[in-house]
């Protein structure tokens, strides 16, 4: 019974259906054939046709379920993340939780008032001075007047912006607006609070207080908040529980760092096939791996201060392909950007030798210290001539970084606290 | 097993008469920076700023004064022309401004309802009650220029003795104008050719609102079936009959426009919440 009460946010069968293409034309007759079966008191006749929301391959139907049979609950004082990649429904859920739009079919349940935050400085006009913009964002996100003369302090304290509460907003930094925004709403006291990747703005030091704020929301005040982010380092700090969306159906909900987890398998399980045509057919990459130096075999186990090469192959127009930098970038599992193996950097030409009809780079990288744990290399290519990006393929491959013998760690190491790189060193 | 309590419940259907004015008021603050912002914003950077409002409503009724009553010979009665003109324009306009202001609420504001839930409703009623203040400057406008006929002309014009009750006659324009408003702006978040039948279709409506044609005009040339059914052309007489003691008021005129306006707000009401749910996948 007690555990019962607990449960602050219950989402029960919850989904939600989209239209493709261009809507407007054909509206005013699917329409009426809606209306008719209203009327005739049979069922929708465009919620059956539906399917799952996998973006990349070309479905039959006009309509796709955004969100499919989402089912959770969630704990007065928890902080759930929402994980899952672009397009897999994130977005749309918190619209449906903070009743920007309606779910097609199911519902939710909740005690206690709902704020969401799907953007910062939602309202904010340009010409009205950082005072009345608080006034005006704040009211708009659900708090009264007299609210927000209690906290107008506060509010301005937080946001660092004292000197210029009296200017008008259109004068304000970008980042001086979010800060602004962010402060509003963080002294907004609602039961329930829905975050959307609005950290990703600002400066580090005010992303580092804007998650300090939120966790003192949850564990001070016994608020609940729910967090949608790309950046797994700041979902594993703060959240408790997470959830996975995959093509807008719950995968998977549980521990955090299990969920994270299946977030990076799920990544990889995507995994492009050789060889991948790019522009037109015109430029294809055949084959991009890691191998130990020296031998053949390719592999995604690397032992700490080995020697290692990453080798990509390309075929193409001769002139094409020499006009062509190429960099590998290796991230971590938080996708924080390690190093970066760049042809630009050392000032390397790409070069057919003669009777060749394909290329092969090879990168070789002496005694690599990273810690033990899991990478994933992206290739970048870019055009010489004018530096421009043509085209990036994230994660390629994944691999993993094991402890070796001649360089013993005794303890786990953790990315957050130690770092990503661990030099070979000695203790005297 | 106890029965789970739960005091929210969003849904795909809600009631359609459920219209949760406990939560506008909730809201109410809200919608009083809601004016705010737009009364202070409107002008901001303008040299004339608000002089505006009057500079439209006078050169208006001068050109309708020159054209209507000059060149095309219609009769006022025993109102000045310019008078007559002024006193319609006037009240027109408060009606004009509240129904194409309101007609565009759910295309305009699309980026703070797409993020943010609050009750739309609490929109297009900011912007009646904003539009009354640029109503009362413009009513500022009229009153100078009625003292300045009856003081200084010998026009003979008074006052109706209901004068008293021309704020009410304020609040059922407002609420046409709202209702018709909100119940456009509904249907343009599907089918966006309405915004163009708004534009010109409010034209041509004030010639068949007595704004500058007198009913009994109309009456006279035997085509009063075109002024019949139009909730705004007896608004207007009414309005005219009360500041200048001229015109027809009927029975009936102020029996349609009390139900047709209460009415029109209702169902504007209804169909506007129903539509708040999900217009952001639409639009």
């Amino acid at each position: 019974m007690m555990k019962q009460q607990d449960v602050i946010l219950k989402v029960e069968n919850v989904s939600k259906q989209y239209r493709l293409g261009v809507v407007g034309t054909g509206t005013i007759s699917h329409d009426f054939n809606r209306f008719l079966a209203k009327v005739t008191g049979k069922e929708d006749p465009y919620l059956k046709i539906g399917e799952s929301n996998d973006r990349s391959t070309k479905g039959t139907s006009e309509y796709v379920w955004a969100l499919k049979d989402i089912d959770f609950e969630v704990k007065r004082g928890e902080i759930l993340g929402i994980i899952g990649k672009n397009g897999a429904g994130k977005s749309t859920l918190l619209k449906i939780l903070s009743k920007v739009t309606g779910p097609t079919t199911g519902c939710i349940k909740y005690n206690g008032r709902i704020a969401s935050l799907l953007e910062v400085g939602t309202g904010f006009h340009p010409e009205m001075t950082g005072k009345e913009n608080i006034f005006l964002n704040g009211a708009i996100l659900g708090m009264t007047k007299k609210e927000i003369s209690r906290k107008l302090d506060e509010i301005i304290e937080f946001s660092g912006c004292e000197r210029y509460v009296d200017t008008p907003v259109k004068r304000y930094s970008s980042g001086m607006k979010v800060r602004l925004a962010f402060a509003v709403a963080a002294f907004l006291e609602p039961d329930i609070l829905i975050v959307d990747e609005v950290l990703a703005v600002g400066d580090t030091e005010f992303q580092k207080k804007a998650i300090g704020k939120m966790q003192d929301i949850s564990s001070q005040a016994e608020r609940t908040v729910l967090f949608v982010s790309h950046d797994m380092g700041a979902i594993q700090s703060l959240c408790t529980r997470a959830i996975l969306l995959v093509n807008g159906e719950l995968n998977i909900i549980g521990k955090t760092k299990m969920i994270i987890s299946e977030y990076f398998k799920a990544k990889t399980i995507a995994k492009e096939v050789f060889p991948i045509s790019v522009f037109n057919n015109s430029l294809s990459i055949i084959d991009f791996h890691l191998h130990k130096s020296h031998k053949k075999e390719i592999i995604n186990i690397v032992a700490y201060n080995d020697d290692i090469s990453i080798i990509v192959k390309l075929k193409g127009n001769r002139s094409d392909i020499e006009d062509l930098l190429l960099e590998f970038k290796i991230y971590n599992k938080q996708q924080k950007l390690i190093t970066t193996f760049s042809t630009y950097l050392l000032n390397f030409n790409l070069k057919f030798k003669n009777g060749d009809n394909q290329l092969k780079v090879n990168c070789d990288i002496r005694n690599i210290i990273l810690a033990p744990n899991n990478y994933y290399i992206s290739l970048i290519i870019m055009k010489k001539s004018n530096l421009s990006v043509y085209r990036i393929f994230d994660d390629l491959i994944q691999f993993k970084m094991v402890k070796s013998k001649d360089f013993i760690l005794k303890n786990v190491v953790k990315p957050n606290i130690h770092g990503d790189i661990i030099f070979n060193h000695k203790w005297n | 097993m106890e029965k789970e309590k739960w005091l929210f419940n969003i849904s795909p259907k809600n009631n359609t008469f459920n219209l949760n004015l406990k939560e506008v008021w909730h809201y109410r603050d809200l919608l009083f920076l809601f004016v705010k912002r737009d009364v202070i914003t409107l002008y901001k950077q303008t040299i004339l700023g608000p002089l505006w409002y009057l500079i439209q409503p006078l050169f208006t009724s001068v050109i309708f004064t020159l054209v209507f009553n000059n060149v095309a010979g219609i009769k006022t009665g025993g109102i000045p022309p310019f008078l007559f003109n002024l006193a319609g324009i006037t009240t027109w306009n408060y009606f004009k401004e509240c129904l194409v202001a309101t007609s565009d609420t759910f295309k305009k504001n699309e980026q703070i309802f797409g993020k943010v839930y609050f009750p739309r409703i609490i929109m297009p009623m900011s912007i009646i009650i904003s539009n009354l203040l640029k109503f009362a400057i413009q009513l500022f406008i009229l009153i100078c220029f009625y003292l300045y006929y009856v003081f200084f002309t010998n026009s003979g014009i008074r006052p109706s003795e209901f004068l008293f009750l021309f704020p009410l006659l304020i609040v059922f324009m407002g609420m046409v104008g709202l209702g018709l408003g909100m119940i456009i702006s509904s249907m343009v978040t599907k089918y966006r050719d309405l915004t163009f039948l708004v534009s010109f279709g409010i034209q041509l409506l004030m010639y068949i609102s007595l704004v500058v044609i007198p009913l009994s005009l109309f009456q006279k040339k035997g085509v009063e079936w075109l002024v019949m059914y139009n909730p705004m052309g007896y608004i207007i007489e009414m309005a005219r009959f009360l500041l200048l003691n001229q015109g027809n008021v009927s029975k009936f005129g102020i029996a349609y426009t009390v139900i047709f306006s209460v009415l029109c707000l209702l169902f504007g009401t209804v169909i506007f919440n129903k539509t708040e749910k999900t217009f952001i996948d639409t639009i």
